[in-house]
Order: structure tokens, then sequence, then C-alpha cells
């Protein structure tokens, strides 16, 4: 039996944790929650998190009480001395198990859990390699073929396991509703799976979460959990060579494209984009930047950060950096084309990649 | 081959910049450190209101991607190495040696080139700002991010060349007081009568003296990955980036340690001072503290959960991370216990100890949570973490360095900071403190990253950043008061008493300010608390004061050196024929201080 005010007690701690947890974990309001979790890992470290959250209230509430109680009741009052001790062994003692016993209940479910989530894939796995560059992320499908930028998809149910890998500096693997963060760091290459329980229409927000240089703050990804004839029908879609461009305009960017001589102007000159793009079925075979074969088919350009529209795409070729500071000036990336090009050539260029579907 | 100096006279000669040059007075360094860690705690705080200000809304324009990035690697290099650790420093300078009964600490031009050469780092790497190279890679300076192939300018220079400078001044700033402690207490003062402040002290010092040689060695290698092409850190030479991030916290965890102990240290003072009664479990206090340090060695490794650690590393540094909750609890148990049954009076000082211990608490708990590296997955570098670091660097540590302030001002400077406004100030850095930070908590949970210059606005973390973005305007506005105090005091007349608050420390048995010699009689300590027991059990110190005083002369060979050392480090930037010309300045000042006479 609880007595009304012990209920009480109860129910403003259940609504503190409320605030703490569930209010932010509606994927709906918050996309990026990290207390939503829809794979079997993102919920093995959510039981973790909310026995250790509920320790955490505990202990917040108790110690915060203390303070001001004791604040309150040993303020200076005239006529009242203070009681001279100091120290008491066995309160000593007392006081050094309980936080014992509380960092003990934490660490048994934890090294429970650790196991788990480093444990290796199950051999059905989907296998996905990420490479993270200074500002995206390259995802290729190596039993299928399937080279791809900031954006995949993956079917539901079924156990998928990353290889994470850099070329250049430090980043972070995050869809923060599927798992934890892993680091990709150059020279080393880490693994991470998970086995997502849940088909959307919404992508999964992920982000790089390692501080990499100038736009760290650009570099986003989405990952979209299908039903798995969903899949099946991206599948055979990536799959597929790029078809030939069909308008006027179209043609005129896809000679301007695989145009494999450097673009001069008054300016000086730039390197064309079959030097760093790869769209399958035509020349362009560059590896340096992302993959165009389907652009078209992708929501999002500039690692998750712009909807991928017309405006949107001459902006980026035009010039990259006003949209995602520090393209153009690291080495070897993307040249403002507006120095080298006629807004009508970007966008007849832009006309032909929207015709990649 | 000493002289005695007059008392009277050495006081009225004592003004004008030369004297400040020269001074290796502890009390005068422990002024300077004070002047310039305020002064540095106030650019980095006006960096932090930059970058609120920038967050407040999604898509902020005000600041570009790269200034951004300099502005939250300099906010934390400043406050950590050019704004707490120097306010730290500013206490123990002038507190260890009064606390001890002592008249100086042991190597006292030594003292004043420790000082020197932090302000030397502290410079170079400030005026990076100036040459609008200010580092912006972090201050954990992630390599290979750091190396020359992305970071190609000379921000990177300037960050380890300023470091390993500020390294050298922690160093030898921490050698002295280790022997200060060891050598100089006053006849009576064992070990365990030591005020707490003085052990924490001890402490601080010894992890420096461990930690700072590991920082060196990364500083030195990733200087030559960048200026001489070796391959430390670099994964196409066959380099590992990861060792530079071992290197780093294996310094790092410390470090945190360094900058929260002094504030333990005060918060120990004050609250039995206004408590009415004596520290309860002295001992339990010291060795919580003690083990806190042993056990911060053991810890570098949970600040690095998601680099791809095996099942077993993550599970041993998760363990030994949670262990340090439990000396950290003691602390906070006895410190309630200390509050327990006494008369507390509320000041100023007092409010922000007792700040301290909640604010530390909410710090302390959210450590323990990302102690689990499951959950760390989901945290590690989401603005739970900066919640986290706030409230212990913050709300710990700063909080406790203005206790101190409003505490021993009047000792100092024999002056009181206004009470009236020393209040105002603790309620905006409160209310402030927790509008900003406790938001973040929701951030983080929210998946909101850190380190970004920007974010999309349909992702729900406007409301929260609107609110830390005016917390931090509240505290910005209690800055001002306090500056405003402290101007108010500098005006008034030096009113206060040797000891107004009945304090129980050596400090207070000598007058305020302290003369130059700090104590006219070394005094003889009987207990733990000596100036409640010589007035509960009727001791007074009426010998006539030491007849033969002997104090260091000034001497401007320390500033010679400093100044050598920084040009040095400016060669290292620029061209290492620079470097020789400091080298030599060096050597020549090094002779003359061997050489300089002791009276």
């Amino acid at each position: 039996m609880l007595s009304i005010m012990k209920r009480k007690i109860i129910f403003s701690f259940s609504a503190i944790v409320g605030t703490f947890l569930t209010a932010c974990s509606s994927w709906q309001t918050d996309p990026q929650t990290t207390v939503n979790p829809k794979s079997d890992m993102a919920h093995l470290i959510q039981d973790v998190y909310v026995l250790v959250s509920w320790l955490a209230l505990i202990v917040f509430v108790v110690i915060m009480f203390a303070i001001v109680y004791i604040s309150w009741k040993f303020r200076e009052r005239p006529g009242v001395e203070a009681r001279q001790f100091h120290g008491d062994t066995r309160l000593e003692i007392i006081w050094t198990l309980i936080p014992i016993l509380i960092v003990v209940t934490i660490f048994i479910p934890t090294a429970n859990a650790i196991p788990k989530l480093k444990s290796d894939p199950p051999a059905n796995a989907l296998q996905i390699d990420v490479v993270g560059k200074q500002w995206w992320f390259e995802f290729k499908y190596p039993e299928l073929n399937i080279t791809t930028a900031n954006e995949i998809h993956i079917p539901v149910n079924t156990p998928v396991a990353f290889n994470l890998e850099s070329t250049d500096v430090i980043h972070a693997f995050w869809i923060p509703q599927l798992g934890g963060k892993v680091d990709m760091v150059p020279g080393h290459t880490n693994k991470m799976w998970f086995t997502p329980n849940q088909a959307r229409k919404e992508a999964y927000l992920g982000q790089c979460t390692e501080f990499c240089g100038t736009s760290h703050a650009n570099m986003l990804f989405r990952v979209f959990v299908d039903e798995q004839d969903d899949f099946n029908k991206w599948v055979a879609a990536q799959q597929s060579v790029a078809a030939p461009a069909q308008s006027e305009l179209a043609k005129q960017g896809e000679a301007l494209l695989l145009n494999n001589v450097a673009f001069i102007s008054e300016n000086g000159s730039a390197v064309g984009c079959v030097t760093c793009h790869k769209i399958e079925g035509t020349t362009a075979m560059g590896v340096l930047a992302p993959n165009l074969t389907h652009i078209a088919s992708r929501s999002t350009i500039a690692a998750g950060v712009f909807e991928n529209n017309k405006d949107n795409l001459i902006k980026w070729i035009s010039n990259p950096s006003s949209m995602k500071p520090g393209v153009s000036e690291r080495t070897g990336g993307m040249p403002k084309y507006e120095d080298y090009l006629s807004a009508e050539q970007i966008e007849s260029i832009v006309a032909y990649l929207m015709e990649l579907q | 081959m000493t002289t005695a100096l007059p008392l009277a006279v050495k006081e009225e000669t004592d003004s004008g910049i030369w004297s400040w040059l020269t001074t290796v007075d502890h009390k005068k360094i422990g002024t300077m450190y004070g002047v310039s860690g305020v002064i540095f705690f106030i650019i980095a705080g006006f960096e932090a209101l930059l970058i609120r200000t920038q967050l407040a809304v999604p898509n902020g324009t005000i600041i570009d991607a790269d200034t951004y990035n300099q502005l939250f690697t300099m906010h934390a290099l400043m406050m950590i190495f050019l704004g707490v650790m120097p306010m730290g420093a500013a206490f123990f300078n002038w507190l260890v040696p009064l606390m001890i009964g002592a008249r100086d600490v042991a190597f006292p031009r030594l003292n004043a080139f420790s000082f020197w050469t932090f302000l030397g780092g502290a410079l170079l790497l400030t005026s990076s700002w100036i040459f609008g190279d200010a580092p912006d890679v972090g201050w954990f300076a992630y390599a290979p991010l750091t190396e020359k192939a992305y970071t190609v300018g000379q921000a990177m220079d300037f960050y380890a060349v300023g470091l390993l400078l500020l390294g050298v001044a922690s160093t030898v700033a921490s050698l002295n007081f280790v022997v200060t402690i060891i050598n100089m207490r006053a006849p009576g003062m064992s070990w365990f009568r030591m005020p707490v402040f003085v052990w924490m002290i001890f402490v601080v010092a010894w992890l420096l003296i461990l930690s700072l040689p590991v920082l060196t060695i990364g500083l030195v290698q990733i200087y030559f990955d960048r200026n001489f092409d070796t391959n430390f850190f670099n994964p196409m030479g066959g380099g590992d980036p990861l060792l530079w991030q071992h290197l780093f916290w294996i310094f790092g965890h410390p470090e945190v340690y360094v900058l929260i102990l002094p504030s333990m240290g005060i918060v120990s003072e004050v609250l039995p001072t206004f408590s009415r009664k004596p520290i309860f479990g002295y001992s339990a206090i010291v060795f919580a503290g003690l083990s806190i340090a042993v056990l911060g060695f053991a810890v570098w490794s949970h600040h690095m959960f998601t680099t791809g650690l095996g099942p077993v590393p993550s599970i041993v540094f998760s363990a030994s991370t949670m262990a340090i909750g439990v000396p950290t609890g003691v602390k906070i148990f006895n410190w309630l216990a200390t509050m327990w049954g006494g008369s507390i009076r509320f000041n100023s000082a007092s409010m922000f100890s007792i700040g301290f211990l909640a604010l530390f608490t909410i710090g302390g708990i959210s450590g323990v949570m990302h102690a689990s590296p499951p959950i760390d997955t989901q945290q590690q570098d989401t603005y739970f973490i900066v919640a986290h670091i706030h409230y212990v660097l913050f709300g710990g540590a700063v909080f406790g360095i203005f206790s101190g302030f409003y505490y021993w001002w009047p000792k100092f400077f024999g002056r009181f900071l206004d009470e009236k406004l020393g209040q105002i100030h603790f309620w905006l850095f409160f209310i402030g403190m927790n509008l900003t930070f406790f938001p973040m908590h929701f951030l983080g949970v929210q998946g909101m990253p850190r380190r970004i210059y920007r974010y999309d606005a349909d992702l729900g973390w406007e409301t929260w950043n609107i609110v830390a973005t005016l917390g931090s305007y509240l505290l910005g506005i209690g800055m001002l008061v306090f500056l405003y105090a402290v101007w108010k005091a500098y005006k008034s007349e030096p009113d206060a008493p040797d000891n107004p608050w009945d304090a129980p420390t050596l400090e207070w048995a000598t007058s305020s300010p302290p003369p130059e010699h700090d104590f006219d009689i070394v005094p003889v300590v009987h207990a733990r608390d000596p100036l409640w027991y010589n007035r509960d059990n009727n001791i007074t110190q009426d010998d006539a004061p030491d007849e033969h005083i002997h104090l260091p002369p000034p001497s401007y060979y320390p500033l010679l050196i400093s100044i050598g050392l920084l040009v040095g480090g400016v060669g290292m930037l620029t061209t290492l024929m620079v470097s020789a010309l400091g080298v030599l300045l060096v050597f020549y000042a090094i002779w003359g201080w061997v050489l300089e006479p002791t009276s």
C-alpha cells in the first residue's frame, strides 16, 4: 500500500523521466531523436539507457533535496549554535557503499550489452561499405554492385553490416534511431551492424558527429528502411546503367558533362566532370566524387543538406562553397564552375542530371 | 649570504610597473595570474556568447563556418588553459604559502618564471586571432585533421607551440608547489593538519607533473609531422591517428581534475567557515581526492568509446570511469555532512559554494551516465556532453573560483567585494547557467551534434537553443556585475579586519592584506583548524615579531628567460634562426640567474 505522498512522489518522478526521455522521443517532431529505437541494437542501448536514467533521476532528486533541506534547516538563526563534530566512520562506510552499489547496478547491464553490440554480424547480413570523406559519405554494396552517396536503402528485418572507413580525416557514422555511433578512422576499418525493425517512407536521419573540418555541420545522410519488395525494386533500378539523355537540353548537357578535356575560360581552366564523377554506362569514370549514375533518384544533394531540385543543382554546380563552405577551397574539391561555364551550359548539365533516375 | 630586510621600508618601495615585472613575491604573482585569468576568462566568455548567438536560430548567418570553428576551438583552449587554470593558479599562489605558514614558495624566482612563461604562451596562442589563423580543429585537435594536408595555415602550429610554452609553465609551477608543500610547512603543520585546499593543490601539482609530458610528446610529434614531414599520425605514412587520441586523453582526462580539484579545495574551506563547524570527514575527503587523482590516469579511453575499441577495453575503461563516481560521491556526502548541524551563513561566498555542490552533482551524474559505453555511443559528440562538461567546469570549477574570490578578496586586498552585488552576481550566474546548459541535455537526447555552426529548421531543436542563448546572456550580465563589484572594491577604503569571517586557517592570522613577508612571526600549529583551536584554548601569539626576516630580492632574470622562451616559440612559427636567438637569450638569463647575488 502506497501512501498518497509516495504515489505523488513516484508520479512526479515519472513525469520528469517523461520529459527527459519520451518528450524527445517522437521521431515526427524530433527526427534525429536518440531515444526512439528502431533496430535490435538501438533497443539494446535503450534498455541500459532507461535503467541508468532512472537511477540518475533518483540520485539527482535525493541530492538536490538534501542540499535544499540542509541549507534551510541549518541556516543561521539567533541563539542556535553549530554542533561541533568532525566525522563518523560508519557514515563514511555507508556512503562509500551507496555509490558502489549504484555503479555496480549500472555496470552489470553495461558489461552485458557491450559484447552483443560488438558481436560479429550474422552471415546473411547485407554488406555495405561506407567511406567518410570531407564532407560526404560514399556507400557501396559489394554483393549487389551498387555505388551511391549520402542516401541508402536497406530492407526491414534483415541484418545490415557496415564496414566503416575514411580516406581523409576522422568522421563518425551515426543513425541515432538505428544504433550508436562508430568513428571512421583513416587506416582502420570499423564495423557496425543492426537489424532495422520498422519500414517507413520517411528517412532515418544520419549525421557525421566527429568534427572533420569546415563543413562538418553539413555532412548528413539518410537511410530509407524499405519493405523487401520496395528494396528489391530500388536495387534493380540502381543496378541499371544510366539512360541516354532524352530532351534536347539534356543532350547538350550530356555532351558537356562527358567531355573529358578541361573547361577553359578567361578565369583559367577547371577539370571536367568526368575526372571525379562516375556515371555507369558512359565514359564518366571518376571515382573521387559522388557517383551520379542515379542522382535524380536521391531526395537530397550536398550530403543531405539541400533538396534535390533544379535550382539547387544549378546553384551547386555554379558555386558549391556558397551552399557548403569549404568545398571548392579544399584540395581536390569541386571547382566553382560559374567561373568556367556559362549559365546556359550549367543549366543543360542540370537537365541531364535530372534525367538520371 | 642573506640580509635582513627592514620590514616597514620594504612595503613602501613596493610599487610601480618595475616592481611587478621583477617581483618574486607569491602574492603579487598570484594577483598577476588572477588578473590575466579573469581577462582571458572574459574573452573566452565573449567567444561563447558569439557561438550562442549564432546557434540561437536554425541556419544562423552571423558567423561563417570557419570562424565558428575557430570560436569553439579557442573558447575551449582559452577557458581551460588561459582562464580557469590561471585563476586556480592565482589561488594556490596566494594561499598555499599563507595556509601552511610560510613566507614564500620554495623557489620564488622560479615562481615568477612560471608566470611569465604562462603569459608568453597565452599571448602567443591568443595572437593567432590577430594573424587570422586561430586554431579551428577543436581543443582536442584530432589528427589527421591537424596535419598539413588538411590544416594548411599555421593555426595548428600556434596550438602546438602555445601549449608547449604553457606546459613548461605549469610543470615548473607544479614542481615548485610540491617542494613548497613538502618542505615549507610551519612548525606543527603535519600532513593531516594541512587545509584540504593545500591537499588538493598537492594532488593537482602531481597530476600536472605526470600528465603534461604525455601532451608534450604529442605536441612535438604533431609539430614534426607538420613541419618536418614525419608521419606519427599520418596513416598514409604508416602512422596512426588514434595514437594522438591516446596521448591527448592521457593528458586530457587528468586535466579535468586539474581544473576541478582547486575548486573542490576552495569549497572545502568555505563551507566549514560559514557552517561554523569543522569539515566533516577530513581524511575521507583527502583520500577521495587522492583516489580521484590515481583513477584519473586510468580512464582516458572513455573519450574513445566510439573509435572501435574491442569489448574488453570498453568494459575495463567503463568500470574505471564508473569507479571515479565513488570518491566523488564520498566528497559530496562529506560536504553535505559539513553543513549538517551547522549554523549556515548565506553570503556570496557560501552561496557560490553551495551552488557548486548542486551543479557539480548534476555534472557528476551525467558523467556516470556516459561512463556506460552503450549510452555513450548515443551521447558522445552531442550536446548532452556539452551540458555535462559545463556542469562540471562552469557549475563546478568556475563556481568554486568565484566562491573563492568573494571569500578571500578581503584577505588579498583588504577590501570586501560588495555583498549585495555578489548575491545578484550569484543568482544571475546560477539561473543563467541552468538556462544555458540544462536544455543542452535535451538537445543531446534529441540528437543535436556538437561543433556544428548551423542546423536545419525542422529537427525540433529550436526551442531549447533559443533558451540556451538567452541563458548565456544572463551569464554575460552576471560577469558585468562582478566586474562592477571589483571596481567598487578597488575604489573603496581598505577596511577588512584580519579575520572577518572567523575562519580557521592560517592565512587569516596575518593582516589583510598580508605584509610582503606574510607573517610577522612564523605561526606554530597545534591542530587542524589552528585559529579555532587557538581561539577555544586562549592561545595568543604575543611574541615579538621575528627580528630577521629574509626575503629574496626582486629579479628580472625570470622575465628574461621567459622572453627567451617566447622568442624561441615565435621562431618555431617563423624561422628557426629566431629560435636560436631565443635560446641565446635563455642561456644568457640562466647565467645571470645563477650568478645573481641573493642579497
